[in-house]
């Protein structure tokens, strides 16, 4: 018998997200995102964003069965981020989750949206060698994972103490005059810059910050930093090298993800470190993550970008892992936990 | 026609299933803050109860507010999702009228919770809605329409503004799926399924940068 197909549902935050998968393969893929709707608020907008998950789910469950050349009927069972993330914009894709179950009569998944981010790679390069250290990179999480089993044993070895590390690209352009969302924008001014020509100071890496927070991210003080030495030079009349201070930014930050994320590695005597997350698109940290992991002989693993931003294809592979292990489904009850904790991979 | 009805634009989860004007089976919960964990139970439970398989629905009526938003959407999403699913057609109705249908006056009005200290109020005389649906703060309403009959939550939470109660305090998915079934039956228009949110969402322009150097 072939392996169910699984319906992803993905609404945590400004990208509704619906994908079909079989196994590890991605059969139907759709997403719509209201990140135009954001730019003048220059960030997220709860509200815009749950308002927009209504307007796209149904939508979008009809383009990915479409581009799937499949029907509702062929799903097997359905998984839906039930967190962490935005409540009310959660809401609507575990409402719409709901419904599909229950007028199929198949089983409901809620799933984590961590854990999908990491398990989003199987989609593009098989089954997760485990255990794997995996680096989640995006506007609103920074975190560190040792993954031990995908589907059921996930822990948390840090994370962002203030902002993530996406967050602070978004206000650092913003002082640059760039628009939002920062990441892409400041990654094309950056491939113009000296990433060595300000040293842009390195959150929680020596001495008793170091000691307490080894595998933490902080990356308020360096925005501030940042937006300081901007401010400091318009002060002074002096023009801004944008394109340096852009590149200088992201070595910083890279730097910090990287570090942390090897010496994770070692610490656990692990070889293989799976990278995720949108800010994964920045050209900087994909450079330094794969010079730096082949010098200390680790296998690196990152998803094309389209599986890196928020998508259902991650929650439907993540939902296919949790169904082959046989774990039981959630009830028609399934809540949403806005601060779910990455060691709940999936919710009953 | 066998018709599914919900609503979750007030403080009730609630949910019927008619056959034409008869309520086969209803569900109703009162929780204001758990909607997205109440509705689907109340559902399966419903439609159980009612004999009726979940293929044979032939409509889905919800209630598109107006109601506090993150609430409203769990019903209206669910509601677009079934039908889409079932290939059914989805209708909406307005949730006050879906609280007015139970309440026996020539004239009254209909204030319920809109939360930050507003109602979502209409006016009902000889049967119908003649104002509204609106937003307000209660004090904002001229004196003769408070001191009407007003069903929904608006006189427990302001007591002092709307004198006179009627013990009709939320939506009711019988009452909203009997309007729709009749609207249905006569040809009538009932509503697109679209929040009636009536208040743009709370955010401002970004303003630029703030400077942090010293002054």
């Amino acid at each position: 018998m072939s392996e169910p197909i699984v319906l992803g549902i993905e609404s945590s935050c400004d990208e509704t997200g619906v994908a079909l998968v079989r196994g590890t393969t991605l059969l139907g893929d759709a997403l719509a995102s209201s990140v135009d709707e954001h730019v003048r608020f220059g960030g997220v907008v709860p509200e815009v964003a749950s308002r927009a998950h209504l307007e796209a789910i149904v939508p979008m469950l009809e383009r990915a069965c479409a581009d799937a050349g499949l029907t509702l009927a062929d799903v097997d069972a359905v998984a839906v981020t039930a967190g962490p993330g935005l409540a009310g914009a959660l809401m609507v894709g575990v409402s719409a989750a709901k419904a599909v179950a229950w007028a199929l009569d198949r089983p409901l998944y809620g799933v984590n949206h961590l854990c999908a981010h990491v398990c989003a790679d199987v989609l593009d390069h098989g089954p997760l060698p485990e255990p794997t250290v995996a680096l989640l990179v995006s506007g609103g999480h920074t975190d560190l994972l040792l993954v031990r089993d995908i589907a059921t044993d996930v822990e948390a070895l840090g994370r962002t103490i203030d902002d993530a590390a996406g967050e602070a690209f978004d206000k650092v352009a913003r002082v640059l005059g760039v628009p939002y969302p920062g990441g892409p924008h400041l990654d094309r001014l950056a491939t113009q810059g000296d990433s060595t020509a300000i040293r842009f100071p390195r959150g929680l890496t020596s001495g008793r910050d170091l000691e307490r927070h080894r595998f933490d991210f902080s990356f308020s003080g360096l925005k501030t930093a940042v937006v300081r030495w901007v401010q400091e030079r318009e002060r002074a009349g002096l023009d801004v090298p944008v394109a340096d201070v852009a590149a200088s930014f992201a070595e910083a930050v890279a730097d910090v993800l990287t570090r942390k994320a090897i010496d994770a590695c070692r610490t656990h005597g692990i070889t293989d470190l799976q990278i995720g997350g949108g800010v994964t698109a920045n050209s900087q940290l994909r450079a330094m993550a794969e010079e730096r992991c082949a010098t200390a002989g680790i296998n690196l693993r990152v998803p094309r970008v389209r599986l890196c931003t928020d998508n259902g294809a991650m929650v439907a592979a993540l939902g296919a892992q949790v169904v082959a292990r046989g774990l039981p489904p959630a009830g028609l009850g399934l809540g949403t936990d806005s601060s779910l904790p990455v060691s709940s991979v999936s919710v009953v | 026609m066998k018709l599914l009805a919900l609503d979750t634009a007030t403080t009730a989860v609630t949910v019927a299933v008619l056959d034409d004007d008869a309520v086969l089976a209803d569900r109703t919960q009162l929780d204001a803050r758990r909607h997205t964990e109440i509705l689907a139970p109340c559902l399966d439970e419903a439609v159980r109860a009612s004999g009726i398989a979940r293929t044979d629905l032939e409509a889905i009526a919800v209630g598109v507010g107006p109601g506090p938003f993150t609430g409203l959407r769990v019903g209206i999403a669910t509601a677009l999702t079934l039908a889409h699913v079932l290939g059914i057609p989805a209708y909406g109705v307005c949730s006050l009228d879906a609280v007015a249908a139970q309440v026996d006056s020539p004239d009254f009005l209909v204030a319920t919770d809109a939360r930050r200290r507003e109602v979502y109020w209409a006016r009902y005389a000889g049967g119908a809605r003649v104002t509204g649906p609106e937003v307000a703060r209660p004090g904002d309403l001229p004196e003769e329409l408070r001191e009407l009959p007003t069903a929904g939550r608006g006189p427990e939470l302001y007591p002092d503004l709307f004198p006179t109660p009627v013990d009709v305090l939320d939506a009711s998915a019988a009452a909203l799926g009997r309007l729709a079934a009749r609207a249905l039956a006569t040809g009538e228009d009932l509503l697109p399924v679209r929040p009636l949110y009536l208040r743009a969402p709370d955010a401002q322009p970004s303003t630029g940068p703030k400077s942090v150097l010293p002054r």
